[in-house]
């Protein structure tokens, strides 16, 4: 139980960071963008991508950070792989969805963002193989924190929940201090009015894609540190931050990071009374609930 | 020569079950303006149903309750109506993506609980149903070309009715919800409760068309109701033409024939150690005819036909 919550906070940290860049393209672009999860995959394989190159440059970044199993390497790895993966939303928008945007309506998006990720996610296996990848091969002990209840943490997941956490509090400081936070804002409350007030709209519209696939990118290396990483990480990824960001409210980041610890929480704990074979169906019940008892969020608006 | 034949019978038959759940797809996409994130679920309701009521018992399972062919074939229709109706009434008020998510979602829940749950044939699948006639038609060449003109009669009764409905005023009304929501409200209509009606009804449409894939199989596993075929039914669709039914079958046939090929292709010229990966290719392949149509030819190889009511003619 004690185990399963604990788990819940980290996948929910996870969850999170990828849920707020899905709530804000969502709310912007007025579209549920099912290639949203396949940017963790892709920050997850640069990373592998980049931390096997620094390795190889110099032995001594591919030495682990004591305690963790998180090489010098990959940490540099995981900053770079955050631009790429933001510079590669960007080209996708500019590629695919704004043709699309500009050929036809809000669903025809939608359809778009699957055959998106249907071709990322398949690409992504025709070059790195349909076998999981790890970052460390070396094995990185749990620590038994208590043995009644019994509870183990990987200094891995110590490591991924503060920095994800960090993240957040970073974007926090970013969205409410400064300039380009209230101009976020503003097109997200009233797009239109926001432009009158010399808001450049395709400029944010580029600033969103680079901060979701950034904050995409981070979620899908701590998704590998603390897993593994696969071709299908995307596919099974995107139905829990959909979730996260339908308990939030779409639209809404803080509900957006609240959802993702809460759908985290909740797929961990139906663990104690579900087979864990049923958990892929779990984000698609804690979405009914949301629907039924609030279909806007926690901190959505109603809007048509 | 009669291997030529009885592959392309067993294609058509393929082909024209599919072509069924494209139709259904376009009563809710094309004519309504429905995001249908889920359509395996739905198909799957019906194959699972149909096989549940009219299979025999196998131990350990629910079902085998041996009702007749076509009641089996129905009840897997009212339960994929009764998924819908579900989904459909929780999500339909609110913003289309969230039926988007919604559906995409049950097709996920579904999946896994089949694949979870002994009772329901678990990752086994169903088996131990008997086709229907078998006794007086053998179980060769000539059921499959029985059943092949079983299907084309299903295939077209579906067709008619949704021509007839979608020309009907009924058929209007989805055009103009799906054109301008607030004016057909202005007008008097309940936006939602149509959009219901039009959910279900095409769900149980991809009902039939999963009833009569399993019947065709006389078997279904949750390795029939992957996510993949919700992709291939949309390319159909995409391909042939939203809002156009003769569009919906031309387009599941020529993107059945291009499935099916490219599959033969690559299992037949491609590396051996490429053969594993053939599946990824073929999904990348359509993948990008979805995102290729939708950026060069939305309106698909045979677009909507614009129809101008008949008042607005005689000014």
């Amino acid at each position: 139980m004690i185990q399963n919550l604990v788990d819940g906070v980290l996948v929910g940290s996870i969850l999170s960071l990828g849920a707020i860049g899905l709530t804000m393209a969502m709310h912007m672009l007025r579209f549920a963008n099912f290639s949203h999860a396949e940017l963790l995959s892709i920050g997850a394989y640069a990373a592998l991508v980049f931390d096997g190159l620094f390795g190889a440059i110099h032995p001594a970044l591919a030495e682990a950070i004591p305690p963790l199993s998180l090489t010098w390497s990959l940490s540099i790895a995981i900053l770079i792989s955050m631009a790429l993966t933001g510079v590669s939303a960007v080209l996708i928008d500019r590629l695919v969805f704004k043709r699309v945007r500009a050929k036809g309506g809000e669903l025809s998006m939608v359809f778009a963002s699957f055959g998106v990720a249907m071709i990322i996610r398949n690409i992504l296996g025709l070059i790195f193989g349909l076998s999981p990848k790890l970052y460390s091969q070396d094995i990185v002990f749990a620590i038994v924190v208590s043995r009644d209840p019994f509870l183990l943490i990987k200094p891995d997941q110590v490591f991924t929940l503060v920095a994800a956490l960090l993240i957040m509090v970073i974007l926090h400081v970013i969205l409410s201090r400064t300039t380009f936070g209230y101009a976020l804002r503003a097109v997200a409350e009233n797009p239109s009015l926001a432009q009158v007030s010399g808001i450049n709209l395709s400029r944010m519209i580029v600033l969103i894609w680079l901060i979701g696939g950034g904050l995409a990118a981070a979620a899908g290396v701590f998704y590998g540190l603390t897993n593994q990483i696969n071709p299908v990480l995307g596919r099974d990824l995107v139905l829990p931050i959909f979730a996260a960001t339908i308990v939030g409210g779409i639209g809404s980041i803080y509900g957006a990071v609240l959802g993702g610890f809460i759908v985290g929480l909740a797929s961990n704990l139906a663990l104690v009374i579900l087979p864990s074979g049923y958990s892929p169906a779990v984000p698609f019940l804690i979405i009914l609930a949301v629907l039924i008892v609030r279909p806007h969020g926690l901190f959505g608006e109603e809007r048509t | 020569m009669i291997g030529v034949i009885s592959y392309l019978v067993f294609f058509a038959t393929v082909a024209s079950i599919l072509s069924i759940a494209v139709l259904g797809l376009n009563l809710q996409w094309g004519n309504t303006g429905l995001f249908n994130g889920g359509v395996v679920a739905f198909f799957g309701a019906g194959a699972y149903g149909t096989l549940i009521l009219g299979g025999t018992p196998q131990a350990g399972q629910m079902g085998g309750f041996e009702l007749p062919y076509l009641i089996a074939l129905l009840g897997g229709m009212v339960i994929s109506g009764i998924v819908a109706w579900v989904v459909g009434l929780l999500t339909l008020r609110l913003r289309h993506d969230y039926l988007a998510i919604a559906t995409f979602g049950v097709a996920v829940a579904f999946e896994t609980v089949m694949r979870n749950s002994d009772w329901l044939g678990g990752a086994q699948g169903i088996r131990g149903f008997e086709r229907p006639l078998r006794d007086a038609l053998g179980n060769g060449f000539s059921y499959n070309l029985a059943f092949l003109a079983f299907v084309l009669v299903v295939l077209i009764g579906i067709y008619l009715f949704l021509e007839r409905l979608i020309a009907s005023p009924f058929g209007r009304l989805l055009r103009a919800i799906r054109e301008d929501e607030t004016a057909a409200r202005s007008l008097g209509k309940s936006p939602s409760r149509i959009r219901l009606t039009a959910f279900v009804a095409g769900s149980v449409i991809m009902g039939l068309a999963g009833g009569l894939y399993a019947t065709f199989y006389a078997f279904i596993s949750p390795q029939d109701v992957l996510p993949i075929l919700t992709f291939q039914i949309w390319a159909m669709l995409i391909v042939g033409g939203a809002g156009n039914n003769k569009g919906a079958v031309m387009g599941t046939f020529l993107i059945w024939a291009a499935w099916t090929a490219s599959g033969w292709a690559l299992s037949r010229f491609a590396p051996m150690d490429v053969q594993l990966y053939t599946g990824s290719i073929q999904f990348v392949l359509i993948g990008l005819v979805i995102v290729g149509m939708l950026m060069w030819r939305p309106q698909g190889l045979f677009p909507e036909k614009l129809v101008v009511s008949q008042s607005a003619k005689d000014k």
